[in-house]
């Protein structure tokens, strides 16, 4: 175990990538900077790097997510890596096995990256004990996001030159979202401002203590922003349980170019997808000349290399 | 049906606003529907020009009554109550203003049934009516109703009517939503399994008729749940009606710790006690159920002390198909509108409060609680008033209600203190055109 630390880079001493928390913001600079030259890459024709060359990569999605899996499938593929898709409806998880028990059999096959997607906080952490192989946190349940932060990071990095200083409003149903809570913790590491926006039934308790300033008025949260981070609400949320309709929470709570008027003139829209029209976003704002939205794709490719390209220079040469 | 004089002239009147802290003999000027002057000194200017004067003969002059719980039956049940018929009925019960349940088929939980209600108000209705809307869909108590919208079309306040949300997750949500519009959730508090099948109050007297109760704990241990959901979730609550003192209780120990809650109360659990239901009056029949004398005096303690701040009506037309029935199987509730103020006035003439504490009960407090600008005296207010003769004796004739229900707890009963003239936005209503 002490030899692979000492394989590690210093650039990015971590085995894993299990979320933003913990990563020091010259680690997040790394990893910006690697996926700058990873979108020269895939600029190319030649999109193919050798970095992962013979490493095994396993995709494990015990929540379907097509965007994401793909991208990661795509990441790992342009850095020369065996890339396996494992989802849930094709693994034994259905057949009761347990989370540990999957664990120990992909263990088995040495895959040297595994990218883990599960619907439970806390069962990529609990994952990553029990393999002797590189983890990368692809969601679990709402805790954390990290590679959609990162790449939230890069494209604002890539408009704005920079975060520090930003004001970004995240809005919409942070309570359950862990794209919100990744994007919280770098873009505060970063030194941006940052506002969540969402009706009361939609905030996590405690958000007052996060170090973010909370607002339940969008146009209040809104004035003065740089960035406007949409979230995706979950349809069982839409009709009474948190807000009452999909109309009521457009009209307070979906972004149109009304409220995106309060934003600073030059403010730009993301949203993490896959989106809902006239729920959280009104296809205006989403296809207008502010939205982010298809590039914030591009950048995912971008960044899962980085971070696996990075995770790869920590791995052990040989198992 | 008004008599539009303006400027119109009150004098020699008894000045009661209590919202001014106004015990005065004095006049009340009215310019353009609204308040010019009230008071001793409201003609040290002299009189408008072209104002017509009215002697009140030394009758009080107040500012009409606001009712926070009015069931009006339309739509849907047209035959017991409509909106028209509810306004004639607070007419001459001196209420300017009524707040209508959303309990009505359909349940008024959808912005475009608020402006139904609102419009069906301008066109039939001749005094002021706000409509509450449902606080979850459909009454249901389970998913929240679209409160941002209904606000906005108008609803002024929300609530389940008499239909309690057992689920404590529900109820925490729908406070925490309405915070963000501030909007006011105005919840009956019952625990729905201690209720049981009950009927009445449960005690002796249930015992002795066979019939089931309800026990005070039903009441109060929902109360208490509420207070604990309303500081978790810094809500905006008025407890609907309650009837025992521990439900008082916990309602003074929340506004001792700061939180946002009133109470009400209903004039019938104020003024009515188990032992009036005596053979099996269904008229008597309510929810939450007439309690005892001593429940019943506590009661009225508690509105002394500012502990309850709303007396409301809680007028609910019923018609012969729905009472005449067997105790357990007949509808709750009473008329109300038409009574109120004379069965209020039976704790004056008690000496349990005074009259300017029974006003506020019926005018400034709910419009505080409600952020409306009527219900008080004050010099630009609208021009809702009540002319009342606090010493005369009536009698409550069913054939006299305006109501088209007939269902009130104090037929033949003689009530004192009479509403003589009512005014709404300065337009004078005679009783006997209504």
């Amino acid at each position: 175990m002490s030899k692979k630390t000492t394989h590690r880079s210093s650039a990015f001493p971590h085995r894993h990538l299990l979320g933003i928390e913990g990563l020091q913001p010259p680690h997040i600079n790394y990893l910006l900077d690697l996926a700058d030259e990873a979108v020269e890459v895939s600029r190319q024709v030649e999109k193919q790097k050798a970095v992962l060359r013979g490493r095994t990569q396993i995709n494990l999605f015990f929540e379907a997510s097509t965007r994401t899996q793909s991208s990661f499938e795509l990441a790992g593929k342009r850095l020369g890596a065996d890339v396996m898709n494992m989802s849930v409806s094709t693994s034994s998880v259905k057949k009761g096995e347990t989370l540990i028990d999957t664990a120990a059999t992909l263990n088995a096959m040495r895959p040297d990256l595994l990218v883990v997607r599960h619907h439970a906080a806390g069962a990529v952490h609990l994952l990553a004990r029990k393999v002797g192989c590189a983890v990368v946190n692809a969601g679990d349940g709402p805790h954390e996001h990290p590679t959609q932060a990162l790449l939230d990071a890069l494209t604002i990095r890539r408009h704005k030159g920079t975060l520090g200083g930003l004001t970004v409003a995240i809005c919409g149903d942070i309570r359950h979202s862990r794209v919100a809570r990744s994007n919280i913790i770098l873009l505060s590491n970063m030194g941006a401002r940052v506002r969540v926006i969402a009706p009361s039934t939609l905030l996590p308790s405690g958000i007052h203590s996060m170090g973010v300033e909370v607002f339940t008025d969008m146009r209040e949260g809104l004035k003065g922003c740089d960035i406007v981070m949409m979230l995706r609400l979950q349809r069982e949320r839409m009709s009474g349980a948190f807000v009452p309709s999909v109309r009521e929470y457009f009209r307070y709570h979906g972004l149109d170019s009304e409220k995106l008027s309060y934003a600073k003139p030059d403010a730009l829209v993301m949203h993490p997808g896959p989106m809902n029209r006239g729920v959280e976003i009104s296809a205006e704002v989403a296809d207008g000349p502010q939205s982010l939205i298809r590039e914030q794709v591009e950048m995912g490719v971008a960044i899962r290399m980085a971070v696996l390209e990075a995770l790869a220079q920590n791995l052990p040469d040989n198992h | 049906m008004y008599k539009n004089v303006n400027p119109l002239v009150l004098t020699n009147a008894r000045i009661i606003d209590p919202a001014n802290n106004v015990d005065e003999a004095g006049a009340v000027i009215v310019q353009d529907g609204t308040i010019l002057a009230a008071g001793a000194e409201a003609l040290n200017q002299g009189a408008p020009d072209g104002a017509k004067t009215v002697d009140c003969h030394g009758a009080v002059v107040a500012p009409g009554l606001i009712d926070m719980g009015v069931s009006v039956g339309e739509p849907g049940a047209e035959h017991r109550e409509t909106l028209e018929s509810a306004s004639r009925a607070a007419a001459v019960g001196g209420v300017t203003t009524i707040l209508t349940s959303p309990n009505t088929d359909p349940v008024i939980d959808d912005p475009a049934l608020v402006d139904f209600m609102l419009r069906r108000a301008r066109d039939t209705a001749i005094v002021n009516v706000h409509p509450m809307a449902a606080l979850t869909k459909g009454l249901a108590g389970k998913d929240m109703s679209e409160i941002g919208l209904l606000k906005e079309a108008g609803a002024i306040a929300f609530s389940n009517d008499r239909l309690p949300i057992t689920n404590s997750s529900v109820l925490v949500r729908l406070l925490t939503y309405a915070r963000d519009f501030d909007a006011l959730v105005v919840h009956q508090a019952q625990d729905k399994d201690l209720a049981g099948s009950g009927v009445m109050n449960a005690g002796l007297r249930a015992s002795w008729l066979g019939l089931g109760g309800i026990p005070r704990e039903a009441e109060f241990v929902a109360i208490e749940r509420d207070m604990r959901l309303v500081a978790m979730a810094k809500g905006k609550y008025h407890a609907r009606l309650i009837s025992c003192p521990q439900s008082a209780e916990a309602i003074q120990k929340a506004k001792n710790d700061g939180l946002n809650v009133t109470a009400g109360i209903s004039i019938n659990h104020l003024t009515l006690n188990e032992n009036d239901i005596g053979p099996y009056r269904t008229f008597h029949k309510m929810s939450p159920p007439l309690r005892t004398e001593d429940d019943r005096q506590a009661m009225v303690k508690a509105l002394a002390d500012g502990t309850i701040d709303i007396i409301m009506s809680d007028h609910n037309p019923q018609d012969v198909e729905t009472k005449r029935h067997p105790f357990a199987e007949a509808e709750y509730g009473a008329l109300g509108l038409e009574t109120m103020l004379g069965a209020g006035m039976r704790l004056v003439l008690n000496e349990d409060i005074s009259l300017s504490k029974l006003l506020a009960t019926m005018t400034c407090n709910p419009a505080d609680r409600l952020g409306l600008p009527a219900g008080r005296l004050s010099k630009g207010a609208p021009a809702d008033l009540i002319v009342f003769d606090p010493q005369k004796p009536w009698i409550v004739e069913k054939d006299k209600i305006r109501s088209r229900s007939k269902n009130t707890p104090f037929e033949d009963e003689t009530l004192t203190g009479r509403v003589l003239t009512t005014i709404v936005a300065g337009g004078i209503l005679d009783h006997d055109a209504i």
